[in-house]
């Protein structure tokens, strides 16, 4: 695959080795698409908690403003994406696409052992962050054939609006468990969530915890102790 | 990341999520009716309230107003008037000492939802109408509740049904303001936006029933379960 991330000197002097001290991980464009989509998801997923947890309905009440709140919300989902996807600006989009699309063999290694593989070697992105990324888009996918089901129920068969139902039910369900760990995760690794905040990770984080990707961005010739992801 | 042999799990995951969506959607009334006789054992038993968190054999409490109506059993009184010879206004302990009828019925939503044998006691609606006196030409019933927007109502003759009855009692408590009490309609044979809950009147009109609070947004007057809304549930009454 054609590589497309360069080092970026926008940190502290390159250290003693001439290796810079900072690596771009994530351009502006991946960075807007992610909290465009996470700012929709947090206004689907609260207004999803008060239709559906019966103390919140209760507190809250005004259910129609709500429903509406969320139908139309939802509907808005793909946009990000298509702008981001479609715009000429896409191409750090689809490079990761495609790095979270395959998976290695470090990477079958790494999801069996739960990441206490040894020698594993990862790349960009680790097997529970493409899982997810997967997850996500099918997510998405899912919910808003299903929400627009049970909205717009007349042209369908009877049982598809309960079917509709069923599944958008227990796809909130798994939404509402990855999105937590997804956050839980973010906010352990103050220097992997700074990469989604401000796009840069330190080479020394990037050594430990994505060495072929640090490999790949620096240069093999470099040297470095095997990291274990 | 190269020459290395790698495989497109990411598309499989996401081909895989649509073609279990598209199965759920088609083959899930099933799955939900299989669940909820599966789950029904563990959510009575369960003493941590977390079950009441699957979307499986359980109410959704729907308001549609800001605030959750709340009346006490001393303050609550129930008006019944309209087309009538003499309308009157009965306090909870008026309404609670008048013959009684006990139903247990499963509750259907027409969002899909449905609650397995509910144990609900109250007085029949025609009761109700009996003591005030329907005049000649009356034709409907209008409900009112008590949070200021909810309307509801049936057909006379609907009204007069045995298993339609002005309850005040689920589950062997005075119902609770999070399901409408502490007194509610309960319509067993139609889907649950007819059972207007914080029941706070009961109007009999000589024109044909007036559309009620989901009616005009687009559900149908004769609610039928399993017989309306383009629905096709097993029948509750």
């Amino acid at each position: 695959m054609a590589e497309t991330t360069r080092p970026r000197p926008d940190g502290p002097a390159p250290d003693a080795r001439g290796a810079p001290a900072r690596l771009e991980r994530f351009a502006p464009v991946e960075r807007w698409l992610h909290w465009a989509n996470a700012t929709l998801i947090a206004v689907v997923v609260a207004t999803a908690a008060i239709l559906y947890v019966g103390p919140l309905s209760v507190a809250v009440g005004r259910r129609a403003l709500v429903r509406t709140i969320h139908v139309y919300v939802g509907l808005t989902l793909p946009l990000p994406w298509l702008i981001g996807f479609l715009g000429r600006w896409r191409g750090p989009l689809l490079d990761d696409a495609r790095r979270i699309n395959r998976w290695s063999a470090d990477d079958k290694r790494w999801f069996l052992t739960r990441g206490r593989g040894r020698g594993v070697r990862l790349g960009k992105f680790n097997p529970g962050q493409k899982l997810n990324a997967a997850f996500t888009v099918g997510a998405i996918v899912v919910m808003l054939a299903t929400g627009s089901i049970m909205h717009w129920f007349k042209p369908f068969p009877v049982d598809w609006r309960t079917g509709a139902t069923f599944v958008h039910d227990w796809t909130a369900i798994f939404l509402f468990v990855a999105i937590t760990g997804h956050v839980g995760i973010a906010l352990s690794d103050p220097e992997a969530l700074r990469a989604m905040l401000r796009g840069s990770v330190s080479a020394e984080w990037a050594r430990r915890h994505r060495p072929r990707w640090h490999d790949e961005v620096v240069g093999a010739d470099l040297p470095h102790e095997v990291g274990r992801g | 990341m190269p020459i290395e042999r790698s495989s497109p799990v990411g598309r499989r995951v996401f081909l895989g999520m649509l073609g279990l969506g598209a199965a759920g959607i088609v083959w899930g009334s099933k799955a939900q009716d299989a669940m909820e006789k599966l789950f029904a054992p563990i959510t009575a038993k369960d003493g941590t309230g977390l079950s009441s968190l699957l979307p499986v054999g359980r109410f959704r409490i729907y308001s549609v107003t800001g605030d959750l109506p709340s009346r006490s059993t001393t303050a609550y009184s129930l008006k019944v008037g309209g087309h009538v010879d003499s309308p009157y206004t009965l306090s909870f302990a008026e309404l609670t000492a008048m013959p009684s009828l006990q139903l247990t019925k499963d509750f259907q939503c027409v969002t899909g939802w449905r609650v397995h044998d509910v144990k609900w006691t109250g007085v029949r609606l025609g009761d109700l109408l009996d003591k005030a006196g329907t005049k000649p030409g009356a034709r409907g019933v209008v409900f009112t509740s008590f949070d200021g927007e909810y309307t509801e109502s049936l057909t006379l003759e609907q009204a007069r049904r045995s298993d339609v009855i002005v309850a005040y009692d689920m589950e062997g408590h005075v119902i609770s303001s999070d399901h409408g009490g502490p007194v509610r309609l309960y319509v067993a044979p139609m889907y649950g936006y007819k059972s207007c809950k914080w029941l706070d009147s009961i109007q009999v009109t000589d024109t044909p029933p007036p559309s009620g609070y989901w009616e005009v947004r687009g559900y149908d007057a004769d609610a039928w379960v399993g017989k309306s809304n383009g629905r096709d549930d097993t029948p509750t009454a």
